[in-house]
């Protein structure tokens, strides 16, 4: 039950606190942080997207002057099995210690192998060009099919999946999960639904790229200052990657110009630290867009084979679906999800679900917000609408009739608490976008989505001031809203004016161990700590006001911001100016391992217009529908589900790496790797649905994942609407459709 | 070797003499494609002589029979002249769709001309009307039509040490418009897949009687496609003609494949924007009528 059944702050729409910041251009993100002294970092990259580095000669760098400092992947720790970090980020050492500096393989193109500081960024990019590098090249494959053929090139020799062990191949992970027979069932149905489908390898499109500033003392001291999303991990993946004590490394955050999963790892802060180590001054580096799109991880492009069968009257009775993943050069790519979640909108009691992941000689893959589901999610849901139609059901009639409710379980075994997917369900067949009528040549799909959620580790304190101000200081990088949301809680726990709390991102000294902004869990988690740190604020203030009184602290009461206790009272401002004379000054704080999380549902109709001359489509309505359990800061809340449905819109229709035969990306840039802009879209529009999250104190749901996972089958099925011609394959860019339309 | 020098002469006397020998130099006007290029390390000069000081190529001038745009004048200026995008829907049109907002603001037709990408949204429009380039060089002066100024993909006819000083358009007589489509997979800020400018003149009873067909980003340059536009005069443009002219900007397109498109793509969809941009064309007339 929620211990909070009626709210004065949180549901209100306050101007977030670092908005004015950001609007006048003071907020200072990764690369606006400049130090006395600083070097600057240029990393040395390969040529090749396969090949053994048979030598690498810094010296006619070294001997420039003002070079002060190279490095090599020797200069890194030498990496085992072990893993590193949990949720979303986690990776084995040695999948990740060569992804930041090769360590004698290359594996893929523009991998970085050595790195310069020199005094100015023009000289460090010459002494770059100085090293000499050579290298056995090797073929490179980048396509998943050709590295799981016989005669593929093996970029690990030294790995064996659990179920292959006779000899090294591509496949890096293989999870296959079955309950019930499924074989059988399919015998018992009236209705076989088998096709595949794909999605492109994608960017998170974040508008910042990577950049950090650090220092280094004489006794190991470490300073870090980078744009990322979760600096403890910054902290403990730099301190695997250079072997410096995690406990002498402190990370302060910057402001964030975008993540959406991708920066929540780390690429070039290693090399900074072990660069500023070896000259003894501070290094900056910053990467530019080229090497952002050439060397970091994106979202794996994904092949979905899925077979569905279902009785004439519209129950799903047989699930098959095998989602194959490219990885990029080392295990990266989660597999385990799709297998997991494929099936996590629907009732099934005979079901199959496989996920399979492939090296190939392309950036080891990274989080993109609901990591590997919107690409299972494009087949299965593609496949669910060709089966209601086949049937002759409404898409969401279909939907509604086989959607997991409370008590349902998933294939990860546990049954769902209260969720929220049969509201949204019907949220969508009521509205007047659903209703509406279609105009000539528009298509129109539906689909929806499940993202489960994270909980993990978090932490707040709370500093309250002699004027009764509240600083709210936590862990979590704020991408999307999330101080506004973290003083919206303090403020209602502490019944005080939004505009008395004043959130802070603390660097990692100064707060409690907290995880990633990711998994949409900041404003469940972080939120949740911050609610027991005012709760215990709380607490200590009934006390003060109990012994001002001579009364037992149980008959205190805290309500409208006050203490009372009959004809007594003391306001927060009263206990807080005399915080020194009752007990001393008022801090508070909370730690906690979140087991409050609770998965994400959301259902999205779009209307699309193809010119069935160009092949260009038109996105020319779309509406989010999505359970929130309680909207804290409901602009966020809508805003994040807006940029789910936009990046969705990207992925569909022109978001895709092009890579050559050598393995060479094509497009590293903005221009040519098509995310929208602007004038591309149409409003989009939001349902909040607030099913109430039974475990959390406000009923919190995590927000900020869900959004991306129905887009891309709900535009796909309005692209059909609108042509009449089936894709499967995205994207689904005008050439690739006017292909189907006409004769080229 | 990053930029030495950056000189910004007043008159174009001050701007030969400071190009020098021109080996090293690199002419700027908006730089929104110079800047680009030696970022990337493309283009690499060690002296760089800043245009806009000097009043004859950031001028807009129109007379009886031209339209002159000084080589340097930013689209924005075009685009705000008092007369010109009435003039000239479609080269306004042109202009518009280079870049964003903010690159509009900078660059200009003259230095989109110079750059000379087979994609440039402005080469189309500028050669459908008739648009002639004045140079001036060490030699002297000279003119040179814009389907002639572009040589090759990012190579124009510029000798060492000349410049492009304006581009003259005929005044567009009573009775004629002209129009400039292109396909992008995204509405702006992007790089035409292929492009087609046209520019056309009809009488009182409809019939065309002049027409100018240019396509781009389907070859190494921008085309004027002459039989395109021959196929158009002496008919109302009704559908015969227009199959015929779009045929013919089919059959000049010599298109490859790349990252932004197929070439069969191409080809088909640079007739589909002629036969649009014509219509366009027509319809401003009608609409002037």
């Amino acid at each position: 039950m929620n211990a909070y059944q009626e709210f004065k702050t949180i549901g209100s729409r306050p101007v977030r606190p670092d908005g004015l910041d950001k609007v006048t251009g003071r907020a200072r993100y990764g690369a606006d942080l400049n130090m006395q002294g600083q070097l600057y970092g240029h990393v040395v990259r390969s040529p090749h997207a396969h090949a053994i580095i048979e030598s690498i000669d810094c010296s006619k760098a070294l001997a420039m002057e003002g070079v002060l400092a190279v490095m090599t992947g020797d200069d890194l720790v030498k990496p085992g099995d072990e893993m590193l970090g949990s949720g979303e980020g986690a990776m084995a050492l040695k999948d990740f210690v060569p992804m930041v500096m090769s360590q004698g393989k290359v594996l893929f193109h523009s991998q970085a192998v050595a790195a310069i500081a020199a005094t100015s960024p023009e000289l460090a990019a010459e002494a770059a060009r100085a090293v000499e590098v050579t290298y056995e090249v090797l073929p490179a494959v980048t396509d998943v099919h050709k590295a799981l053929a016989a005669d593929a090139p093996i970029l690990h020799h030294d790995r064996f999946p659990d179920d292959y062990p006779e000899e090294p191949t591509n496949l890096a992970t293989h999870i296959s999960l079955t309950v019930g027979n499924p074989d059988a069932a399919f015998e018992g149905a009236d209705v076989i639904v088998e096709q595949t489908y794909s999605v492109p390898m994608c960017h998170q499109g974040y508008i910042e790229p990577h950049a950090c500033v650090a220092r280094v003392d004489i006794t190991g001291r470490t300073d870090l200052w980078c744009c990322t999303q979760g600096h403890f991990a910054v902290r403990h993946f730099t301190s695997a990657a250079t072997g410096i004590d995690l406990g002498k490394i402190k990370v302060t955050p910057s402001e964030i110009g975008g993540g959406f999963g991708g920066k929540t790892t780390v690429y070039i802060e290693p090399l900074a630290v072990v660069l500023a180590q070896k000259a003894g001054r501070p290094v900056k580096m910053v990467m530019d867009r080229g090497d952002v799109f050439r060397a970091t991880g994106a979202a794996p492009g994904a092949e979905t084979r899925v077979k569905l069968g279902a009785t004439r009257d519209g129950k799903l009775v047989a699930v098959d679906v095998d989602c194959l993943m490219d990885s990029g050069a080392y295990n990266g790519a989660p597999a385990a999800f799709p297998a997991y979640m494929a099936t996590a909108c629907y009732k099934f009691t005979d079901a199959r679900s496989t996920g399979r992941s492939v090296y190939t000689n392309k950036p080891k893959i990274h989080a993109y917000r609901a990591p590997s589901i919107p690409q299972v999610t494009l087949g299965f849901e593609l496949a669910i609408t060709e089966l209601a139609a086949e049937l002759g059901i409404d898409p969401i009639e279909f939907r509604l009739m086989n959607a997991v409710e409370e008590g349902d379980a998933n294939m990860m075994g546990a049954p769902y608490k209260r969720i929220g997917l049969r509201e949204c369900l019907e949220v969508a067949r009521n509205h007047e976008h659903y209703k509406s009528p279609l105009s000539e040549g528009v298509g129109r799909g539906v689909a929806m989505g499940y993202w489960i959620n994270a909980g993990m580790q978090s932490s707040a304190t709370l500093n309250v001031s002699s004027d009764g101000h509240v600083a709210v200081l936590t862990g979590s990088p704020d991408i999307g809203g999330s101080r506004a949301s973290m003083a919206l809680m303090a403020a209602e726990v502490l019944g005080i004016p939004f505009d008395h709390v004043h959130p802070e991102v603390a660097p990692t000294d100064s707060v409690g161990h907290t995880d990633v902004t990711g998994g949409s869990r900041t404003t469940l988690a972080t939120g949740e700590a911050v609610i027991r740190a005012a709760e215990n604020c709380v607490a200590e203030l009934c006390r003060r006001a109990a012994a001002e009184w001579g009364v037992e602290a149980g008959v205190v009461a805290w309500s409208q911001g006050a203490a009372h206790y009959g004809e007594h009272s003391l306001t927060f401002h009263e206990l807080a100016s005399r915080a020194g004379n009752m007990g001393g000054p008022l801090t508070f704080s909370s730690s906690l391992n979140s087991t409050s999380a609770a998965p994400g549902f959301a259902v999205h109709i779009c209307d699309a217009e193809v010119d069935k001359e160009t092949g260009r489509t038109t996105i020319v309505r779309y509406t989010a529908i999505q359970d929130a359990g309680k909207a804290i800061h409901p602009d966020y809340v809508e805003g994040q589900m807006q940029g789910g449905a936009v990046q969705g819109i990207g992925w569909a229709l022109n978001e895709e790496y092009l890579y050559n035969a050598d393995g060479v990306l094509q497009n590293p840039g903005f221009l040519d790797y098509r995310i929208p802009v602007a004038s591309d879209l149409p409003y989009i529009d939001t349902v909040i649905v607030e099913v109430p999250n039974p475990l959390h104190p406000f009923g919190v749901k995590g927000v900020g994942e869900v959004p991306i996972v129905p887009p891309m089958p709900a535009i796909a099925e309005a692209v059909c609407q609108s042509t009449g011609v089936r894709f499967r394959d995205l994207p689904l860019n005008p050439p690739k459709i006017m292909a189907e339309l006409v004769d080229l | 070797m990053a930029v030495q020098e950056f000189l910004s002469p007043k008159s174009l006397s001050e701007a030969q003499a400071a190009f020098g020998e021109g080996a090293a130099s690199s002419w700027l006007a908006g730089g929104t494609d110079l800047l680009v290029g030696i970022r990337l390390g493309a283009r690499d000069p060690s002296r760089v002589v800043d245009l806009k000081q000097i009043p004859e190529l950031t001028a807009i001038e129109i007379d009886d029979a031209s339209v002159r745009i000084g080589a340097a004048a930013s689209a924005f200026d075009v685009l705000h002249n008092s007369d010109v995008p009435s003039l000239l829907p479609g080269l306004a049109e042109a202009l518009n769709l280079i870049g964003s907002t903010q690159i509009t603001g900078r660059c200009s037709a003259g230095g989109n001309l110079c750059n000379a990408s087979p994609a440039a949204d402005s080469i189309p429009a500028l050669i459908a009307n008739g648009a002639q380039c004045r140079i001036l060089g060490p030699e002297g002066e000279r003119v040179l039509p814009v389907e002639n100024f572009v040589v090759g993909p990012n190579q124009n006819a510029l000798a060492p040490g000349e410049l492009l000083v304006e581009l003259i358009l005929p005044k567009p007589v009573p009775g004629t418009s002209d129009a400039y489509l292109r396909l992008t997979p995204r509405t702006e800020m992007d790089i035409a897949v292929a492009g087609a400018g046209v520019s056309i003149t009809l009488d009182s009873s409809g019939t065309c009687t002049a027409a100018r067909v240019a396509i781009g980003a389907v070859a190494p340059t921008a085309l004027l496609v002459e039989p395109a536009g021959e196929a158009l005069v002496g008919s109302p443009l009704d559908q015969a003609a227009m199959d015929a002219a779009v045929a013919a900007v089919r059959a000049a397109a010599k298109p490859i494949s790349d990252k932004r498109g197929p070439a069969q793509y191409r080809t088909h969809v640079v007739g589909i924007l002629v036969s649009r941009a014509i219509a366009n064309a027509q319809a401003r007339i009608e609409e002037a009528r």
